[in-house]
């Protein structure tokens, strides 16, 4: 009990003096009043209350991280908060970080919270639907802002000169984990547990499944989409009913794979990965994944804005720009499929892969991208993806 | 129970036969008890909320932090600051908006918790009329009405379910919020789709014209404006109308209010209705000052947290505006602690679970005699 009054004290003392390094506390009844009378006098004229923002311009550079969901999901926001952790290595760097931010005006009201109450100049949120209209309202607002966001939305001349937007093709490492799995699989039976089928989603079941097919011809991917991010109990059921329809390989597109990854493994078939590395969740069944390293995009970004010099707005890459990465193999991935994978793994980081390629049909015979045509990872054609290619099990709607 | 009240202030107190003096003993003792009722019920919730404060700080203590610095650093986040003001009041304004879809069906007696699929159908149907009309004025018009509407009739629905057919209204309205959610998802994927919006499926936007702008000189849009009014307007209705005195008597005792002839059944059904037409308002609101388009982000869970504030509230609509600013002041506050103090996100979920729990359990001393009973009654 001392040692907690101890601990609480001294944690008392250090807040007093955070506070008093950062900002006088006590002037903010006179701001309150002042603000209030300018109100009642100039109805309607008053700018927005005091920019706390400026008066910390001198201090280290504070960074805003927001994530949607939890820090530590085993998915999507936990690969941004080990890209922040990254950035929280660096010198003459603050980072702060909120957590489980709905993306409604609450995100606003964060992100301004921060750069108004926090003092930060760089902010990182990190979930889609933070862009529109979100980011792109708060960017207006607070022009001496910079917000980077990941999706790679931003559009030259549309959208605020202080917003960037970076995103990696991540459906390379799919692409890999798919030839693991074909090359594990017993029954040929691959299953993909995914949210909804938009573009982004469809791209990382058809390059899974492509990069399957490439050694192995008779696998199958069936696709269960569970209708949204965050459904534990759809993806566990999802899980289960794959596996009991002759599945012996799983992955995922959804925020958190834990839920997938640890019935995997309690079932005793194998698992794919997403977003981060689970495979401390299936130490016998996690064959690879596909994930994310924020922490090089990150820090790039942040050295760039130290040193004052221009960012790109838009940023895209793959596994040859480091944007992501593919798990260490687990124990189950034999020699023979190891081979397999690092020869597609070598052809992505010399740039010659070329995943997407005619004659290529979807799984309703039809041909969606005709023979002679290549679209490149940077095509845009590919973002508008709404076919499943052959060899998928399942429908778009 | 405003009723000992009225007759004992009405009563006239000019004559001094034996009845008036009696009248008018019982009109102070009237008066008496309204007084404290009124201290009651300001003292006695802010007693509860400064119990739970005590209670969370021994939480947060344990944790190793010192709780003076937390509530510092709570109160800075969400009124100590300007910004921090208007942060709460923008958190608070579509609470009470929802909030009202419990509140007022709640006085019968019904528990709805249907505010969150009225809401997300409210907002959707707004969008839909968005997109297809011009003319900022009656846009904006046809949005707010057609976004209430829709989120009373789906209200009113499940309130007619009750009347008529028995069923009960907690499960069914809970039920209805899945089935609204589905039908938005469907709907944004599907028929009413944008095909530009690729990873992020929503309607076509119903255009920066029409978006609704901000309260004069705050940067709070006018979905505060709004919900102030209709729980002005909601208060109105329950304590100053013919219809809130029959929802009331139906409320406080159903046979009673059927053996006086009131049509209990369409009571229901309109009380129902009037609380998701500010459901219905709210997701009008969401989408005309935030979204620009009907999408997933329409579910918000503002539906859940009405339900909260007016069990808190004892249904009256004036008491949703305090109970919202509190926890939109919880709300604003949150993002603080973790930042500043590294705690979970689940924090502020604990503060509120333990204030909510403490004015809940406050309740029970509400009417209790603080002085020993009179000497008649201790010897009966």
């Amino acid at each position: 009990m001392s040692q907690l009054f101890e601990k609480s004290k001294k944690h008392w003392r250090a807040y007093k003096e955070s506070m008093r390094k950062t900002r006088p506390f006590g002037s903010w009844i006179a701001k309150r009043l002042a603000a209030g009378a300018a109100l009642a006098l100039v109805l309607g004229l008053l700018p927005e209350g005091g920019r706390r923002g400026d008066a910390v311009a001198a201090a280290p550079l504070t960074i805003g991280f927001i994530y949607v969901g939890p820090k530590t999901d085993y998915g999507y926001n936990q690969a941004h908060a080990e890209g922040a952790a990254a950035v929280a290595k660096l010198p003459g760097v603050k980072i702060r970080e909120e957590e489980m931010v709905p993306e409604t005006v609450a995100v606003q009201k964060t992100m301004e919270s921060m750069i108004h109450l926090d003092g930060a100049t760089l902010l990182f949120p990190t979930s889609f639907g933070y862009f529109d209209p979100h980011i792109l309202k708060e960017a207006t607002k607070n022009k001496n802002v910079t917000f980077l966001h990941c999706g790679g939305l931003y559009q030259e001349g549309k959208h605020p000169t202080n917003v960037g937007s970076y995103f990696g093709y991540i459906d390379e490492a799919e692409y890999v984990s798919g030839i693991v799995a074909a090359m594990t699989t017993k029954s040929n039976k691959l299953g993909f547990i995914a949210a909804k089928p938009i573009p982004q989603v469809l791209r990382n079941i058809n390059s899974y499944t492509l990069g399957a097919r490439s050694v192995n011809p008779k696998v199958t991917t069936t696709v269960i989409f569970t209708g949204d991010w965050s459904m534990p109990v759809k993806e566990a059921e999802a899980a289960n009913s794959l596996i009991d329809q002759g599945a012996d390989v799983l992955t995922m597109h959804v925020d958190s794979p834990k839920v997938i990854v640890e019935t995997a493994e309690r079932r005793g078939v194998f698992v794919t990965g997403y977003h981060a590395n689970q495979s401390a969740l299936a130490p016998k069944g996690y064959l690879t994944g596909a994930e994310w390293n924020w922490a090089k995009v990150y820090t790039d970004y942040v050295h760039m804005i130290q040193n004052g010099q221009t960012y790109p707005h838009l940023l895209r890459g793959g596994l040859k720009e480091g944007f992501v990465k593919v798990s260490p193999y687990g124990k189950a991935v034999s020699a023979a499929a190891r081979k397999k994978a690092d020869a597609a793994k070598a052809k992505f980081m010399a740039g010659t892969m070329v995943v997407y390629k005619g004659p290529l049909k979807d799984n309703a015979g039809k041909i969606v991208i005709p023979a002679g045509t290549e679209e490149k990872q940077t095509d845009i054609a590919l973002e508008k993806m709404d076919y499943l290619v052959e060899g998928v099990v399942g429908k778009t709607h | 129970m405003g009723i000992g009240v009225t007759i004992g202030a009405l009563s006239p107190a000019t004559e001094k036969s034996p009845e008036a003096e009696a009248q008018a003993a019982a009109s102070a003792e009237g008066r008496r008890a309204a007084r404290r009722r009124a201290i009651e019920s300001v003292a006695i919730p802010l007693g509860a909320i400064a119990a739970a404060l005590v209670v969370f700080g021994i939480f947060v203590a344990l944790t190793g932090r010192n709780a003076l610095a937390v509530y510092h650093e709570m109160y800075r986040g969400s009124f100590g600051t300007w910004f921090s003001f208007q942060n709460t009041l923008q958190r608070a304004a579509p609470i009470m908006l929802t909030a009202l879809a419990t509140a007022i069906p709640l006085r019968l007696g019904l528990v709805v918790l249907g505010g969150e699929g009225a809401m997300v159908l409210g907002g959707l149907a707004a969008a839909a009329i968005g997109i297809h009309l011009h003319s900022p004025f009656s846009v904006k018009l046809a949005m707010f009405v057609t976004g209430a509407l829709v989120g009373g009739l789906w209200s009113a629905g499940a309130g007619a379910l009750r009347a008529y057919r028995g069923v009960n209204e907690t499960i069914s309205t809970l039920l209805l919020n899945y089935i609204a959610i589905a039908l938005l998802n469907h709907l944004v994927e599907g028929p009413l789709r944008d095909p530009a919006s690729l990873n992020k499926p929503s309607t076509f936007p119903i255009g920066d014209d029409n978006m609704l702008g901000n309260l004069p000189g705050l940067d709070v849009h006018w979905g505060l404006g709004f919900g102030l009014i209709a729980c002005l307007i909601a208060w109105f209705l329950m304590q100053r109308t013919t219809f809130g005195f029959s929802a009331r008597m139906v409320g406080g005792n159903v046979r009673a209010a059927l053996l006086n002839g009131l049509p209990v059944r369409r009571l229901i059904v309109v009380a129902t209705f009037v609380g998701g037409l500010g459901a219905g308002l709210a997701g009008a609101v969401e989408v005309a000052a935030i979204h620009g388009n009907a999408n997933a982000a329409l579910v918000t869970g503002y539906g859940y947290t009405g339900v909260l504030v007016a069990f808190i509230a004892h249904a009256n609509p004036l008491g949703v505006i305090p109970v919202a600013l509190l926890l939109g002041g919880i709300g604003a506050s949150g993002g603080l602690l973790q930042r500043v103090f590294e705690l979970p996100d689940a924090t502020v979920n604990v503060l509120q679970g333990v204030i909510f729990i403490a004015i809940l359990f406050s309740d029970s001393l509400c009417g209790r005699r603080w002085r020993r009973l009179p000497a008649r009654a201790v010897t009966e």
